[in-house]
Order: C-alpha cells, then structure tokens, then sequence
C-alpha cells in the first residue's frame, strides 16, 4: 500500500470511530489502536522499501524523492496534491505511527467521552501525517490547519492543570505562527510569479534575494514558534502540563517537530539566500535555547514542567543542527527529531500516565519512593533519562555528537556553548530521579515510600507494551543508526547541493 | 583483518551483559547470586585462555572489525594488546570477588547482581574497544550501574556522592566529546589507532586550538584518575559506595582514566604533552603528595583507603608522564613499565583494602579508625591479611607494589629528577598513613564492644587468598606482566 494511505487510514479510522456508539468504549479503542497499527504497518512498509532503494532513486533521477501522488487540485491558484517522500521526512512519518500507537495504549484508561477523544486524536495524527508529506505548500499549509483544531479540543476538554489557559495559550501561539507562515507563504507565491505552490517547483527558481531576506523570517518563526524556539516557547511548557498525557506526547513527539520540520521543508528549502542571511542568528537561538531550557528545567518544582523545559532544550539541538548547513550537522538535526519525539513521549507517559494519573501529584515535594511502588515507571524514567541526557548507546547520542560536530564547523563558540547544557541536563534528570523515584524510599533502608502512596495501581498492560516499545526504537536506533541515519544524509547532501 | 577463531573479546565483554538478563528472569536469590557469580568466573576463563595466547611482539591481537556505522566511518573495532590486556585480566580477577564479597546480600538482590554484571560488560569493554564512539558507549555505560550501586546500597550520604560522581564523570566526558567531534571533523575517524598513525605523522589539529583540544580529552580522563584538583568526587563515592563498588570503582574504573592516557593522550596527542609537561607534573605531584596527606588526616577507615588511591594513582600518572621527558629510552621505558604495573597493583591492593574495610564494617557498623583497636587478637587472620595487603599498598620489597613503584622512580628520578625528590615525600607520608591506619585498627587495647567479633569467614578468606596469590605472586616474579606490557610501552615511548 503506497505510504499516503497512512492519511487516509487515519482519517478513515477516525470517522469509523464517530458512527460507533459512545459507550462502546472498548470498541472504540480497540478501532483507535487498530487505525494506528494500520498507519504505522503502511509507513513501515513504505520505509523499508525506500531504504533498499534511495540510492538508486538518487542515482537515477538525480533527487530522493519517492513522488507518491501528485495531481492538480486547486489550478486556479495553481496548488497540486503533491505528496512525496525523502530520507528526511520519512523517519518522522514513522515516528508519527510510532508515537500515535503508544499514545492510544497510553490513553487505554480514559473514560470521559472516550469517543470523542479518540476521533480528535486520530484527525491530529492523519494531519501530522500529511504535513510531513506534503510537497506543494498550500497543501501543507491545510494539513497544518487541520492538525491544530484537535490539539486544542484535546486540551481543552481533557486537559488538567489551568487547561483553558494552556490551551488557549498554545492555540493563539500556534495561529500567530501560521499566521505569519501565511503570509510568507503569499508573499513567496506572488514573487515567484503565482504560477505554483509546489514546494520543489518554487525551490528550483527562488525568489530574488532582498525578498528572500524579508520573507525568510516570518515561514520560519511563524514555524519556529511550534518547535518551541527560544523565545518563542512560552506555549510548550504551559501547554505541555496542561494537555492530558497523549496529548503531551504528541505535542512533544510530532507537533513540535512539525515546527521543525516546517522551518526546513517551507523556510530552508524555499530561500537560501535569507537562510545564509539568517543561520547565525537562529544558530545563536537555539543555543540560547539548549542552555535556558535546561537552566529552567532544573528549577521546577513540578514534575512535567521539567520534561516542558526539557523539550525547550532539546529542540535547541535540532534548530542549531540545522542552522549549520552542513552534512553531519543536518543529519544530527534530522536524527534527533526523530531521538527526541521517542524521548519525549516516554518522558510525558511517565509523567503523565504512569505517575500523575496513580498520585494526582506532579509536584517533587510530595512524590519519592515510587521506584518501590511502580517499578516499570522507574526504569522507563532511567531509560528515558539516559537517553534525554546524550547517554551513548541511545539514539538521542548519535543525534547530538552529530549536532555538535556540526556546530563546531560553523563555530567552536557555538559547540562548546551547547555542550554546557548536558551535564545541566543531567542535572536535572538526576534531580527528578531522585525526587520522584528514590529519595524517601532507599530501597528499604527507611521504607516510607511504601506508605506516602499504599495503594498504587500496578502499571497496566497497555503501559508495559507502549513503553517497551519506545525504549526498544531508542536502543535500536541508538546501536544501529545506520538504518536511519543513511537515508538521512544522502538527502541532505542533496539539499545541500542545491544550495548555491 | 579479524583473527581466524572465536571472537574472545565480544565473548569476554557480552557473557557477562548475557548473565545480567539470564539474573533478571530469576526468582531466587540463590539461583541469581550463583548465576551472576559463573557469568563473571566465565569471563575470567575466556581471559585466561586471551592471556595463555597472548603474544606480547604481535601487537594488537584478538582483533574483530566490522563496519557498523557507515554514515560515521565508525567500525566495530575491538582488540588488546601490551596496554589493555593486563586491564581486561584485573576486571576478569576482580568482578568475580566483588561479587562474592556481597554473597550475603539480602535486599534486592536481583537489581545488585543485574548492575554490576552491567557494569563488568562497560569495564571490559573500555578496555577492548579502540573506536572512540564504540568506546564512549562502554565508558558511559559504566556509569549508570556504579551510580545505582551507590545511591541505592551506599552508606548515609549516598544522594549526595552518587550525585557527585555522575555529575563530575559526566562533565569530563562531555568535554572530550567535543574534542572527539573536533578530531573527528579535522581527521575523518575516530579509531583510536588511525588517530594513532595520523598524530605520528603531523599533529592531529594546529595552532593555540589544539591546546584546548587536549585538555578537554585531559579533563574527561583526569576526573577518571583522578587527578588533583579533580579528585573531589572520589573520597565521597568510595566511602559511600557498598564494599563490592568500591573494589570496582578503585581497582578498575580508576584505571579507566589512567588506560584512557595511555590510549588517548600520549599516542594523540605527544607534542601536547611535552609542551605541558611541567604543569603535568605538577597536578601530579600535588596528587601524591595532598592526596597522601589527605590520607594521614583521616579519622574514618574508608576515606583514608580511599586518599590513599588518589596518592596511589598519582605514581602511575608520573611514570606516565616521566616517560615523556627527555632522556634516556631505558629510563623512560621503565618508567612507564613502572606505571603499567602500579595500575595492576594498585588494583590488587586498593581491591583487598576496600575488601578489608567493608569485612570490618559489617561486623562493626562503624568506619571511625578510634573506634577499632585491637582487632589483632580477636581476628588474628583479618589481622594478617590486613596487614599483607597494607605492605603491599605501601610498597615493601617481596610485595607486588615495590616493584612498580620501585620502577617509577628508577625512571623519573633521571628524567624529571627535581619531581621525583618531591614524589619521596609523598611516599614517606604514604608509609606513615598506612602504618597508623594499621595501628589504629588492629594493636592497642581492644575495644571490649567487639569482644566475640567472628575472624574471617571461609568465603572472605578465598577473596583475600586470591588477592594475595597475586600480591606475592607479582612480587616475586613480575615478569608476565611486565613482559605482557614491555613491546607496547616501547612503541609508545619512542613517540617521544
């Protein structure tokens, strides 16, 4: 099955979900997980059969493109449902199916309106999977719009902590970003000549440089915003804690890697010459970003805010990764997209799923001890952790060597400057483990962990098999990079050659 | 490429990572602690069989080499020779004890005996692997399971010295990271061996830059050492450690950072060396000489043991870099003869002293030296072994620990001659600790608290039987390992 189905699976998936009777709860999920199954089997399949063939697709036609569907839509404005894939958007298109997966198994327990949960879940996913797909940018630009509805339904309905607030928040956030994306969008179109909005048509004549330095700006920031670029982040810590727990993993997982994403299909690829003009200044950003994410993050007193801020830091590493415009630094910057939607996802299901839903407390004080009472939350954290932290053996490591590689190309200062928040990131993963999971507890020397929380539900089923399965892709990912990694960098390079 | 025959070094580094997950599918207490204990002794038979085979003129053997990582030109590189295989056969001899010093453990046993084994896997395979990304991963990987050793079985300050040690092994190794990114953007690989060849030709990077380059890797193996003024971590994670973590961290993954020099540093980086020289020798120095004073102004056992590492290190890292100096080619061979050795050795002795501490301990539940005394009468064995172990450490002739040290000064005292008069002092108060420490433990009036303390049980006589074996055994006839070790160390002193 060619990989757009994954869309329309979704879609398909969702729809089948709302003709279902509400208290079907059951039904519904088990439809939700299999929707989910049926994306991620498509995605996969596709992936693996591109890999065999990217250097031949290369070598023939000279672009990595897999050119899935490609017809005209709108010809009055000249928009075409333009659906292709390469090296860099195809592992995210698996992350999309892996984190929609584990997000619907981490969401097993949610019983307040199950129904409707489960259709604006799945909308948001078939919208991720188009973004990450879509070639024209009009196109892109609907699947966009598409996927932003949902989240703040999601928010807003089965949120917690001040969740209007959070909701509305990152929904404003989120329209001022496409909102200048739109804009950029028309101003690009207008100077090209108005003919199209393929994204590969406009990348082959691009606009004159003056406009290029104007326009660059507004599609990326108005991106940016959504990756939670310093500082326009202010959304993601406060969204993050008030979204219900696969909300969180999706927001950190794929959403924000849609800003990313979108800065380097729609900005990057589109305007060269304002890229040359402005990759010091979002190189220096995402610096800024690296150290006060993780600064913040070690200062919170809730637990979810930590994982907010952490993801702030993260996201540094890809913005800066991409600002180097060189292979190894690109590739780092695509991989850890890839490292950090596995990450952070395991980190928000912790949080959310495995800790707050059984303590009804995020706060550090008031947690400690639960690596006696859930275990399997412990390790996770661990694992998750380590990997967060740039341990080697994780992916998250292969990622950030490559990051830094290609930071010190462009600049030791920048290298060395973002090499400072690790051992911050430590810090703080360490602090939270210590909080959360250990102290008061000590395995058994004081044993009053055991009594803070008696009776804690076990980590369920659904829990043990989504988690495992995330630490697995991180470990696999991190040992065997190359079935990623290859694909990554050959298309890079070609981008880079475009690059004039 | 790859020698014909089993791979024996993935077989050594992975039996025991195999072990971990076989001790995490069982029940039983018993049945985890004999599983875990057979997966090391099975790395320890491999061992045997690499040290039996082992040709000291063939260079690096045991070598596997596969690419791995295409994107990255990294291979998976494994191989030993002169400088690693002496560490892969103290981590094969030590594990198993420290194990078995924990035979009694009752609480969580199955997590205990999974980390550690965890932790036998990353010792050897730092010791093994010669790509440097490969490498990191076994260097990292030995920080977590010492971490959760420490903060979970440690003594009172366990938060705080498991903190301490992941924070500050952590820090280092992000600053050689980043020099390895550097090198690996100047050269195009991270083999230890290629890097190796490249550095003999023309230095690796040019200008004031190579500077930071080479303190950065400097820091990420001194905290490892550790040399002053990074020991700080070392006397809080040692004292805290249970008695099976401290054996390790002190018998092994100190040599982490002292083998990371002698992989690392000398062969990447000679003509950084020789131009620092004398601020080398001088945290050097200060390392033998604060640490041994460190030592002498210890009231509690564990934490003097554990100064006296820092002091104890301190003699290796100056064979090392006396055998950089100028001078003649015999001295500075010997020289750094002497330093290969010392690591053995001291990871002989630190191992039984630590071993020694933790015996005292759990009889005693205090670690205040003024709360011993005695002990000679009651426990004449422990006495002796004690004893043994405390000549060792300080270097007497007929010990293993002599002929290391004795070897360090030969050389340094012609080559870096004002440094080494200095080093003397350090060895004197290195005796006067050492001897006070057994005083206090074992002669004067026994504290009548500790009237029917049991002497040494069969288990913990085997431990110590076997640490001495090795202290007698290289103090009369040090040739195997010196002889393991002579080609490789000629090869790395004529660099310079």
């Amino acid at each position: 099955m060619r990989p757009d189905w994954t869309i329309y699976l979704t879609f398909l998936g969702a729809g089948l979900i709302l003709l279902l009777p509400r208290d079907a709860k059951n039904l519904i999920r088990w439809v939700a997980l299999a929707t989910g199954l049926a994306g991620l089997t498509v995605g996969l399949t596709g992936y693996f059969h591109y890999n065999d063939s990217f250097r031949d697709l290369i070598a023939r036609t000279g672009s990595g493109f897999w050119h899935v569907v490609n017809v005209p839509w709108i010809p009055a404005i000249g928009a075409h449902y333009h659906l292709a894939l390469d090296g860099i958007n195809f592992p995210l298109v698996i992350l999309n199916g892996f984190v929609c997966v584990t997000g619907i198994l981490f969401s097993w327990n949610i019983e307040t309106r199950t129904k409707e949960f489960f259709a604006f879940f799945l909308t948001l996913i078939a919208g991720v999977y188009g973004v990450f797909m879509a070639m024209d940018l009009f196109l892109l630009f609907v699947f966009y719009e598409l996927a932003i509805i949902p989240k703040y339904f999601i928010i807003a309905i089965w949120g917690s902590t001040r969740k209007e607030y959070g909701a509305m928040k990152l929904v404003l956030y989120s329209f001022v970003g496409s909102a200048l994306v739109f804009i950029g969008m028309l101003a690009i179109f207008f100077a090209a000549g108005g003919h199209s909005f393929d994204l590969l048509e406009l990348a082959k004549t691009p606009v004159g440089r003056q406009v290029q330095i104007w326009v660059f700006p507004l599609i990326f920031a108005g991106f940016a915003v959504l990756a939670g670029m310093w500082p326009f982040h202010t959304w993601a810590p406060t969204g993050h804690v008030a979204a219900p727990t696969a909300a969180s993993m999706l927001l950190a997982g794929v959403v924000m890697k849609l800003g990313s994403y979108g800065c380097f299909r729609a900005a990057m690829l589109l305007m060269p010459a304002g890229l040359e003009y402005w990759k010091w200044t979002i190189a220096v950003l995402a610096v800024i970003g690296i150290i006060y994410g993780a600064a913040v993050a070690l200062v919170q007193k809730d637990f979810k805010f930590i994982i907010g801020y952490s993801s702030v830091s993260h996201m540094g590493f890809v913005l800066l990764g991409l600002a180097t415009l060189n292979v190894t630094g690109m590739s780092g910057a695509v991989l850890q997209m890839f490292s950090h939607g596995i990450v952070a996802s395991l980190l928000f299901a912790v949080v959310g799923r495995m800790v707050y839903d059984r303590t009804h407390t995020r706060q550090l004080d008031e947690l400690g001890g639960l690596a006696k009472v859930i275990p399997f939350a412990a390790v996770t954290f661990v694992i998750a952790g380590a990997a967060s932290m740039g341990m080697p053996g994780f992916s998250g490591f292969v990622a950030e060597i490559q990051v830094l590689i290609g930071a010190f190309q462009m600049s030791p200062w920048l290298a060395v400057s973002a090499a400072v928040g690790i051992p911050v990131t430590v810090a703080y993963i360490l602090n939270a483990l210590n909080k959360v999971f250990l102290d008061r507890d000590d395995a058994g020397h004081h044993g009053d962990g055991q009594d803070a929380h008696p009776t804690l539900p076990p980590i369920s089923l659904p829990e043990i098999v989504a988690g495992v399965v995330l630490m697995a892709l991180l470990v696999i990912i991190g040992l065997y990079p190359s079935i990623m990694l290859d694909m990554i960098k050959a298309n890079v390079e070609l981008f880079l050659k475009g690059l004039p | 490429m790859n020698s014909p025959g089993l791979p024996y070094l993935s077989l050594i580094t992975f039996l025991p990572l195999a072990g971990a997950l076989v001790v995490l599918l069982l029940r039983q207490d018993r049945a985890i602690k004999v599983t875990a204990l057979a997966a090391s002794i099975g790395s320890l038979l491999l061992t045997l069989c690499v040290w039996s085979r082992y040709q000291a003129s063939a260079g690096m053997m045991f070598v596997e080499r596969y690419p791995w990582i295409a994107a990255l030109k990294v291979d998976y590189h494994l191989g030993v020779d002169g400088l690693s295989v002496a560490m892969v056969l103290l981590t094969a001899v030590i594990t198993p004890l420290a194990l078995l010093a924990h035979w009694k453990l009752d609480r969580d046993v199955k997590l205990f005996f999974f980390l550690f084994l965890l932790l036998q896997t990353g010792m050897f395979g730092v010791f093994t692997a010669l790509n440097f990304f490969h490498w990191f991963i076994y260097w990292e990987l030995g920080l977590i399971p010492m971490f959760f050793l420490i903060r979970f079985w440690g003594a009172e300050e366990r938060t705080y010295a498991s903190f301490k040690f992941f924070l500050y092994t952590l820090a280092g190794s992000v600053a050689m990271l980043l020099a390895f990114a550097v090198l690996y953007l100047k050269t195009g690989t991270l083999d230890f061996l290629e890097l190796r060849q490249l550095a003999a030709v023309k230095p690796l990077v040019e200008g004031a830059f190579a500077k930071w380059l080479f303190w950065g890797v400097f820091l990420g193996f001194a905290i490892k050492v550790p040399i002053w003024p990074f020991h700080t971590w070392l006397p809080d994670a040692h004292t805290q450690a249970p008695t099976g973590g401290s054996m390790v961290l002190a018998a092994i993954l100190l040599k982490m950072g002292v083998y990371g020099f002698l992989r690392v540093v000398l062969p990447i980086f000679p003509e950084q060396v020789a131009a620092h020289l004398p601020v080398l020798l001088y945290l050097t120095l200060a390392s033998i000489i604060l640490g041994a004073f460190a030592a002498l102004a210890q009231t509690d056992f564990k934490r003097l043991v554990a100064y006296s590492s820092v002091n104890h290190m301190g003699y290796a890292m100056l064979g090392i870099f006396a055998a950089t100096a100028a001078g003649d080619f015999n001295d500075r061979a010997a020289a750094l003869n002497g330093a290969m050795l010392q690591m053995f050795n001291h990871g002989i002795s630190s191992a039984a002293l630590f071993f020694l501490v933790g015996v005292i301990y759990e009889r005693t539940h205090t670690r205040q030296l003024a709360d011993y005394g005695g002990l000679r009468k009651i426990m004449p064995v422990y006495a002796g072994v004690l004893g043994i172990s405390m000549f060792s450490s300080l270097g007497l002739p007929g010990l293993n620990g002599f002929v290391g040290e004795f070897m360090i000064f030969k050389g340094a005292f012609s080559l870096v001659t004002g440094w080494a008069v200095a080093a003397t002092v350090g060895l004197v108060v290195t005796a006067l600790f050492l001897l006070n420490m057994i005083e206090k433990v074992c002669f004067g009036p026994l504290n009548e608290k500790w009237k029917g303390l049991p002497d040494l049980t069969g288990r913990e006589l085997v431990i110590g039987a076997v640490l001495m074996f090795f202290m007698f055994g290289i103090g009369v006839y040090p040739a195997p390992l010196i002889d393991a070790a002579n080609v490789a160390v000629m090869e790395l002193v004529k660099l310079f």
